[in-house]
């Protein structure tokens, strides 16, 4: 996992007295020159893992392959018709797949950003306002009852993010009150309703007619991106591109709203109104990469600790690297999942938490991390 | 007036917090306002920095209705400290003093030369410039304390509120908090406990109990033996201060005798 440059000393404003650098944590803040070359370094590594990690599955391509055949799908060139089957598991299959990891990798770590923000909680992730559990309840209703056949192979998706969206508006309605929308209430609505959700989803599995109900609760509990297809990309890339923007376009606002909602209404951030639109956004999101993935752990609440860790607490610095350091984990946790136990496949969820828990504890202890607090 | 506050009530679940309340700030002075815990000084300034609604009454700043005006207009003229002297996230202390900069700027837009420098002077002013890399979370709550401060003078307001600013602070930088306050240019409305503090610092005091105003004006007229003991219930003697002749006052324990006959 690459980390952006943080040299020390270099990002200090011009100022009349030099600020004297603190014991062991000067070097923190980046430059908006140094966040622009972070950001440059982070995108080619970005799209040197996904060269790769399309190229690496089963039967590995060479990454020059890789490329050509990209080439040749994307400018409608010729493949000699021995590498045709090639070619299809490069282009089909495992390019949408390693694609839609970057969505959801980037999103996830966006919206985690976010909610931690919005419910001022250092252990929300994108799933504790309840949305995993609701799409997860919306699939398995699309399973059990046959509902949204029309919508032939989308009515799963389709019905995750209506699941998804049916929650978080339920969680809306019921946390709203006089005072405007307070983070602990949401936090305890959205926990509350996820064990709802969650039994709903018990009760409805335990009257299914088939085992297949079972496996599809797995996959939505777990994550994994096995379903990704060409189909199902755009609207999910486009959500989170969007949403993401979206968010760091109200970077100030998610920093004044960390010093408490009196102070930040006495910095001119109405704070219900913040949160509410945020909460719409980060719904939609959230939803969006459920629908194609299911709830993958761990990135939502990890990734925006470990990128404070890296560049500090500004939403502006952590909202720029974290969807981008999201997306390169999530390109080459995919890779571990569908490698390692090959011809089978490792629930992705799991490599997430293997992986990335060690590299936080590691990185926690070094850098001394202060979690909101002594 | 630079401040107003015209006959504010406030009321939340029914029980009235503040009522009636009246008061007004000339540009440039500092008042403090005292009076027991519960009796409406914070209530008071929340309706100042607008984190609550009056339900009666007006908050004027400059003549205008501060309550009809957006969060962001208000907010370039008043700054607060709040008793929320926490942060959820680990800001260096130069970033959350830029962040006194929002209510002036458009979403991310970036802080101008001009602006840094405020920054900088304020920290240099509130003695934290040597703390401008370090993690709040790291800080002492006194540091904490003088950087909040900072962070409301960058914001340039025209009337300052302050709950309790001197908490967490030792002698040294509370008698140089309040020293900077009377140059500090805004009006000021400090709430402070200790009544010493605002004879020597503040233009006026005004004393509040149970939600109403009791007694307003200069240290010398307000702060008698008779009033404080009306409304805090403590025997005292007052004496003018040697060099300033600023009230004193000072306190002698209750004895076995004296506690029973507290009202």
């Amino acid at each position: 996992m690459s980390s952006p440059p943080t040299p020390p000393g270099s990002a200090a404003p011009p100022a009349p007295a030099r600020p004297a650098a603190g014991q062991g944590r000067a070097g923190r803040t980046v430059s908006p020159a140094g966040l622009a070359a972070a950001v440059a370094v982070l995108l080619a590594v970005l799209v040197v893992s996904v060269v790769l990690a399309i190229g690496l599955g089963p039967s590995s391509v060479p990454p020059a392959d890789t490329v050509r055949y990209l080439w040749a799908a994307l400018t409608g060139g010729v493949i000699p018709a021995e590498e045709f089957a090639g070619y299809q598991v490069i282009w089909q299959i495992r390019t949408p797949r390693v694609l839609l990891a970057v969505a959801v990798g980037a999103g996830l770590s966006a919206v985690g950003v976010a909610v931690q923000a919005i419910v001022r909680n250092a252990l929300a992730d994108p799933f504790v306002l309840g949305v995993s559990s609701g799409a997860s309840v919306g699939a398995v209703v699309v399973v059990v009852f046959g509902a949204l056949a029309a919508l032939g192979v989308y009515a799963l998706s389709a019905g995750a993010f209506l699941g998804a969206l049916a929650a978080s508006a339920l969680v809306y309605a019921v946390s709203r009150s006089r005072m405007g929308m307070t983070p602990l209430r949401l936090v305890l609505t959205g926990v509350a309703m996820a064990y709802g959700f969650q039994a709903l989803m018990s009760v409805l599995i335990y009257l299914a007619p088939d085992g297949e109900a079972t496996t599809m609760v797995l996959f939505w509990t777990m994550g994994g991106l096995g379903a990704a297809t060409w189909g199902s990309l755009p609207v999910v890339a486009v959500v989170v591109l969007a949403g993401t923007l979206l968010l760091r376009r109200s970077a100030r606002a998610l920093d004044v709203m960390a010093l408490g909602d009196e102070t930040a209404a006495s910095l001119g951030v109405d704070t219900s109104a913040v949160r509410r639109r945020l909460f719409v956004l980060t719904s939609l999101m959230t939803g969006a990469i459920v629908a194609v993935s299911g709830a993958i752990g761990f990135v939502g609440l990890i990734m925006p600790h470990l990128v404070r860790i890296a560049v500090g607490a500004a939403h502006a610095r952590v909202l720029a690297i974290a969807p981008l350091v999201g997306a390169v984990f999530m390109v080459w946790a995919d890779v571990v999942a569908r490698t390692l136990v090959a011809p089978r496949e490792l629930p992705l969820g799991v490599i997430t938490a293997l992986v990335g828990v060690p590299v936080f504890i590691v990185l926690m202890h070094r850098r001394g991390y202060l979690f909101g607090g002594r | 007036m630079r401040l107003r506050l015209d006959a504010v009530s406030v009321e939340i679940d029914g029980a009235t917090l503040v009522e009636k309340l009246s008061l007004a700030a000339a540009e440039g002075e500092v008042v403090a306002l005292v009076g027991p815990n519960g009796s409406g000084k914070s209530t008071a300034l929340r309706c100042v920095y607008r984190a609550l609604r009056p339900a009666s009454g007006a908050v004027l700043v400059d003549g205008r209705d501060i309550t009809a005006l957006s969060l962001r207009d208000s907010a370039q003229q008043v700054a607060a400290l709040t008793q929320e002297a926490g942060t959820d996230l680990d800001f260096t202390v130069e970033e959350l003093v830029a962040l006194g900069r929002a209510p002036h700027l458009d979403g991310n837009q970036p802080l101008s030369r001009r602006e840094r420098e405020l920054c900088t002077e304020a920290m240099a002013r509130l003695d934290v410039l040597h703390l401008a890399r370090r993690g709040v979370l790291t800080l002492s709550g006194g540091e904490r304390q003088r950087v909040l401060i900072a962070r409301a003078l960058v914001q340039e307001p025209s009337v300052l509120v302050l709950d309790e600013p001197t908490n967490h602070l030792d002698i040294r930088h509370q008698v140089e908090l309040l020293a900077l306050l009377r140059s500090a240019g805004p009006t000021v409305l400090v709430v402070l406990h200790d009544l010493n503090l605002a004879a020597a610092a503040c233009d006026r005091v005004v004393v509040l109990s149970r939600g109403a105003l009791v007694a307003a004006g200069p240290p010398h007229e307000v702060l008698t033996p008779e009033l404080i003991h009306e409304v805090f219930g403590v025997r005292t003697s007052v004496v003018p201060h040697p060099l300033t002749g600023a009230p004193q006052v000072l306190y002698s324990l209750p004895t076995a005798v004296r506690t029973e006959s507290r009202p």
